[in-house]
Formats: structure tokens, sequence, C-alpha cells
């Protein structure tokens, strides 16, 4: 693909802080090790508040600007109150954001000027695995599909290559396609 | 060397083309056709240099290069140690101590096997083989392979095992799409021709990444089939992404399949047409540009597989292959125990050849190593 000037492009990702970031962390692996933390309280029913203000990263405490608070409950279909998105939805949340970032900071990186990037994320999701009504059906999604809608002063081909690169290096399509360890305590 | 009048000797643990005799399975030929079997000053000269040598036939040709070359190879010396010295570096061989002003590491690319570390979780009645112990399809337990690993080695046991009837199970990760013949020639053919091969080290965006590159998905059959996903779904192998783990037993694959499928269409696409834009301009006869199908991923392929069900008896690593440095005792390797060079050059007096993009995308196969000898040669004189 050819390569155009940078500079005239302006998708608002600074690609160049990204890519000394990476050959900074190249030779101090410590350093690149971060560690993101979120607090939940129950409220009632099946309620929660979850919060997230600090994380962990470059060798020391950081903090976001301010804090971010998500609300998760059921629908009423499930006869819950409804006072925010199921969790499962917030996986939406996670894997839309960070697609669509990996859209614009590859598209900074290759020249390519975007004007408007939208998707629709939908997971399938049979709920008798987390019903227990059926073994054989698992408790997660069966399958998630995102479909981008991308206006760029690209061909349809390099768009095609930008969507594959950000799902290459997404955080969060890794995290959903591929087994992580978790593990979980009671304090 | 031996045309630069430097008193030299090679250094052989084994028989010359140790690894063409050794270390690799029954029915392998090259996946680089007999036109590209070239080494300085010999090349095939048989009646098919559109063919594809055995193993063995490897071996005879790399065996009468070293006899037209006169090359002073010592064969059953295995150099257990490489340290700095005085006036350069001293060997610990299994004939003696010896001393050298200059040494060059030609000791190949790919020694040992990778296995990834949750091997160790596989249950004992499950077999387990690496391409070094696998030989042929008679040699495994009856009953369903999962072949781990969708490169050259990959494809092609896969299908040389799905045709001997057994159920086969690939997962696939990061991969490279090949047709074997692009526009009514090897596609290898295309790659030397347009100059891609002769791309050098210096001049790639990513040299860790071009270096790390899996090899592509081609075979040297006599029918000069195409070997890709697609082939091997029309075989009746099942498709699945990449291993990420194994735990409690059960195999897990990467729900990440349709990407990576992608992106190796995407590139085989750009290659083509690099290839077209070549031909073009250099005026190639040929018949005219040809596309291929994408590759068709399973509508929702497994995730996950239970390796104590009895459906898997074996599975086959065929997840690539590494240099052994266990010898080498001079600081010169990376953390991840990769040597660190620049174009070969790895410090005053030592040299490496035959590694990945080494000078040029050709650098490992066969015919490329005439041209990196050359310079690496050249830088090694001169520091004489
Ligand atoms: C499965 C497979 C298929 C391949 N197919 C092709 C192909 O189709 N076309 C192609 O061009 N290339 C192919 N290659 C690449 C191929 O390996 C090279 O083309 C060629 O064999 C490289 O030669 P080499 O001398 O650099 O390494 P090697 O052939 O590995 O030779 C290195 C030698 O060093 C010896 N040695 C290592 N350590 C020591 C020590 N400490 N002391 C003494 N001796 C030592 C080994 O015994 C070995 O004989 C393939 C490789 C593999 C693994």
């Amino acid at each position: 693909m050819e390569r155009v000037d940078m500079t005239t492009v302006s998708n608002g990702v600074n690609v160049k802080a990204l890519l000394d970031a990476r050959d900074a962390l190249k030779g101090a692996p410590e350093a690149a090790q971060f560690t993101w933390r979120a607090t939940s309280k129950w409220q009632n029913g099946v309620h929660s508040t979850t919060r997230i203000q600090q994380f962990f990263g470059l060798g020391q405490e950081q903090n976001h600007k301010t804090e971010a608070v998500f609300e998760a409950d059921h629908p009423e279909v499930f006869a819950a109150e409804d006072n925010g998105i199921t969790p499962i939805e917030y996986l939406l949340v996670g894997l839309a954001s960070c697609l669509t970032a990996g859209v614009a900071s590859v598209a900074q990186n290759r020249g390519i000027q975007l004007r408007s990037v939208e998707s629709t994320v939908e997971g399938n999701h049979d709920i008798r695995g987390i019903l227990g009504a059926d073994s054989d059906v698992r408790n997660g999604f069966n399958d998630i599909k995102v479909t981008f809608t991308i206006d760029a002063d690209a061909s349809e081909k390099d768009i095609e290559a930008l969507v594959a690169q950000s799902q290459k290096r997404s955080a969060v399509f890794d995290a959903l396609t591929n087994p992580t360890s978790v593990t979980v305590e009671v304090a | 060397m031996s045309d630069r009048s430097i008193e030299h000797v090679v250094l052989e643990r084994g028989e010359i083309a140790n690894s063409w005799r050794r270390e690799r399975w029954d029915s392998l030929r090259l996946l680089t056709p007999n036109r590209q079997s070239r080494l300085p000053g010999h090349r095939y000269d048989g009646p098919d240099p559109d063919g594809y040598m055995t193993a063995g036939e490897v071996a005879d040709f790399v065996a009468g290069f070293a006899k037209v070359a006169d090359a002073p190879v010592r064969t059953g010396v295995d150099v257990t140690s490489v340290r700095a010295g005085r006036a350069g570096y001293e060997l610990e061989t299994s004939l003696g101590p010896l001393g050298a002003r200059s040494v060059v590491l030609a000791s190949g690319a790919c020694n040992r096997p990778v296995v990834p570390p949750f091997h160790t979780e596989v249950p004992a009645s499950v077999v387990q083989v690496t391409p070094f112990d696998y030989g042929a399809p008679d040699r495994l337990p009856d009953g369903g392979v999962l072949v781990v690993g969708a490169s050259a080695t990959g494809v092609q046991l896969a299908a040389e095992l799905r045709r001997t009837g057994r159920p086969v199970v690939l997962a696939a990760g990061e991969h490279v799409r090949l047709p074997r013949t692009y526009r009514g020639r090897d596609v290898l053919w295309w790659m030397e021709a347009s100059g891609v091969w002769d791309q050098r080290y210096d001049e790639i965006d990513d040299l860790t990444r071009a270096r790390r590159l899996p090899s592509p998905q081609l075979v040297g059959s006599p029918s000069r089939e195409t070997l890709g996903l697609n082939e091997l779904t029309a075989l009746g192998v099942e498709i699945v992404g990449r291993l990420a783990a194994v735990r409690d037993g059960w195999a897990l694959f990467s729900g990440g399949l349709r990407n990576v499928a992608s992106l190796a269409d995407l590139k085989m696409e750009r290659l083509l047409d690099t290839f077209d834009a070549w031909a073009a301009s250099a005026g190639i006869d040929a018949p005219p540009p040809e596309r291929f199908a994408p590759t068709r991923v399973p509508a929702s392929p497994r995730l996950r597989l239970d390796l104590r069900g009895g459906e898997i008896r074996t599975i086959v690593w065929a997840t690539g292959f590494r240099p052994e440095y266990g010898w080498l005792h001079v600081p010169v390797l990376d953390g991840k125990g990769r040597l660190r060079h620049d174009g070969g050059v790895v410090a005053p007096g030592l040299y490496a050849l035959g590694l990945p993009v080494l000078r040029r995308r050709k650098s490992t196969f066969l015919h490329g190593i005439e041209d990196d000898a050359r310079e690496v040669i050249a830088h090694l004189a001169a520091g004489l």
C-alpha cells in the first residue's frame, strides 16, 4: 500500500507517541506491565455499581482524569429494575470501542483520512446456559458479529485491511477470543 | 573462503546435509522448485526444473556441492563450546580444542521443533509428536489427529494424514497463504523474478516481524497442487482457530479464525498485485492475472475439544522450529535466546548465515545463501 505523508492526515491519534512508546517499552518490559482495576459494590437485586479511576502502569500508580461509574442490572424482561445495562453488554462496549480505537490508530499510521467510523456489535446469547436449563449450552455468547461502516479516503481493500489489523492488535478482541486465566477469591 | 584463499574448516556433527537426512519426515519434498536448488557454482541440471526434490535428493545435492566446491568438511565433529579467546575464539569439539580467528555460525535455523509450554497439560492418553519424530502416518496410533499449526509443515502433514482416512483437526493461527502456481508459473518463480525475495533486511519496515514470518502454505508435489485452508477443507480436514491453551483436558481454540484467514487473504492479494505490477512494467508474457476465492471459514468453528474423549489420539505440533545455541558461550543472544546480529555480523570475528531474513527475504532458502555468504565473507575477510 502506498504510504501517504502522515502529517496531511488527521484522525486525532497521536501515532508518534504510540510508536515512541513501543520503542521505549521494547527494552523495558517491566514498565509495560499494566494493571487495570475496577471496584464493584452490590446495590440490591442484581443491580451493582462499578467504579474505575486508578490503574497501575509505567512503574507507578496512575489516575484517570475523573472517576467513571457504571451501573449494571438486568432488564425488566428478567424481572429486574433495569438500572443499567447487563454485564455481558459491557463486553460489547469494550469490543466496539477497542476495535474503533484500533481502526483510527491504524488509519493514522497508514496515512488514511477517516471521515466516519460506525459499527454495530451483536452478541448472540442463548440464556438457557446461565439459567441452567440445558447443560450443553454455554453461559457466554455463542458468537459476536461486528459490522463496520467506514467512510475514508481509501479503497475498499485498504479499509478491509484496516479492520483486519485493528482486530489483530485489539486487547478486547484477544480477551474475548482466547482463553484467559481468571482467579476469583474471597478476601 | 576457498576463493579468497582463507584457511578454513567446516565442522559438522553429523553427516553432510544432516538436517535433510535425519530431521525431515518421509514424504517431504522441497517446496522450492528444482530450478531454485542452486548453491554457488552448483545447480540442478536434471530433466524437471519445475519439479520438487525429495529430502534424500536434497541431501545428495548438498553432498554433491561439497564435492564440487572441494569444501574442507570434517563430519562427525560436534562443537560443544565456543568462547571468546585472546586471538579470536576458542572452541571445544568432540575431537578436542580448536582456536579460530573467526567463526561463522552456520548451524541452522531449525535445530529444534518449538512446542508451546502448555503441551504438558495434554492428557497422557494422547500421543504427542513433532516434525522431527513424525516420520509417516503409519507410525502414529490409529484414530484422530490434531495438527497444531497451519504453515508449510502443518498443512502438508494434515493433508497426508487426512488422505489415510483419519479424522484430522487443524488449528490455524496466523499463516501465509499462496497458490502453488500463478499465471502459469510457480509462485516462487514470481517471488524470485519480481525481486520480492531480494528485498534487503535494511529496506524492510518491520524486520522483527519479517524474521518471524511463518513459512508459506506450500507443498512440493508432482501434481503441483495448491494446499491452503480451502483445499484442506475440501479434503475433509476440520479447521479450527489457533490452539490457545489446554486446560482440564480440553483443547481451547481461538475464536479469531475468521480474522487470521482474512489477513492471509488480504496479504496474498497484495503480493499478487505486486507481481502483476512488476509483470506489467517488465513486459512479462504471461496469462492474465488471477484472483482466488476467499478462505472459507466454518460458520461456527469448534472452540473446544475434549482431549480425553478419544476423538483425538495424536497431537502433531507443527508450531515451528528454532535454532539451538546451548554451546555458544558468547553474550550475543537477546532475552528470548535469539541471536543478535546486523545482517549476519554478530561480533568482531563472529558471523552467522542461514537465519530468517539474515540479509534478504530469501536468506533461509537454499538458493538464498549465495548472496549472503558473499557479503558476510567479504566482511570477515576485511577483518582478518
Ligand atoms: C521442514 C523444512 C523444510 C524446508 N524446506 C525448504 C525448501 O523447500 N527449500 C529451501 O530452500 N529451504 C527449505 N528449508 C530450509 C532449509 O533448512 C535450508 O534451505 C537449508 O537446509 C539450510 O541449510 P543450513 O546449512 O543453513 O542449515 P541446516 O541444514 O540446518 O544445517 C546446519 C548443520 O549444522 C550442524 N550443526 C548444528 N550445530 C552444530 C554443532 N554445535 N556442532 C557441529 N555441527 C552442528 C547440523 O548437524 C546441521 O547439519 C526447509 C527447512 C525445514 C526445517
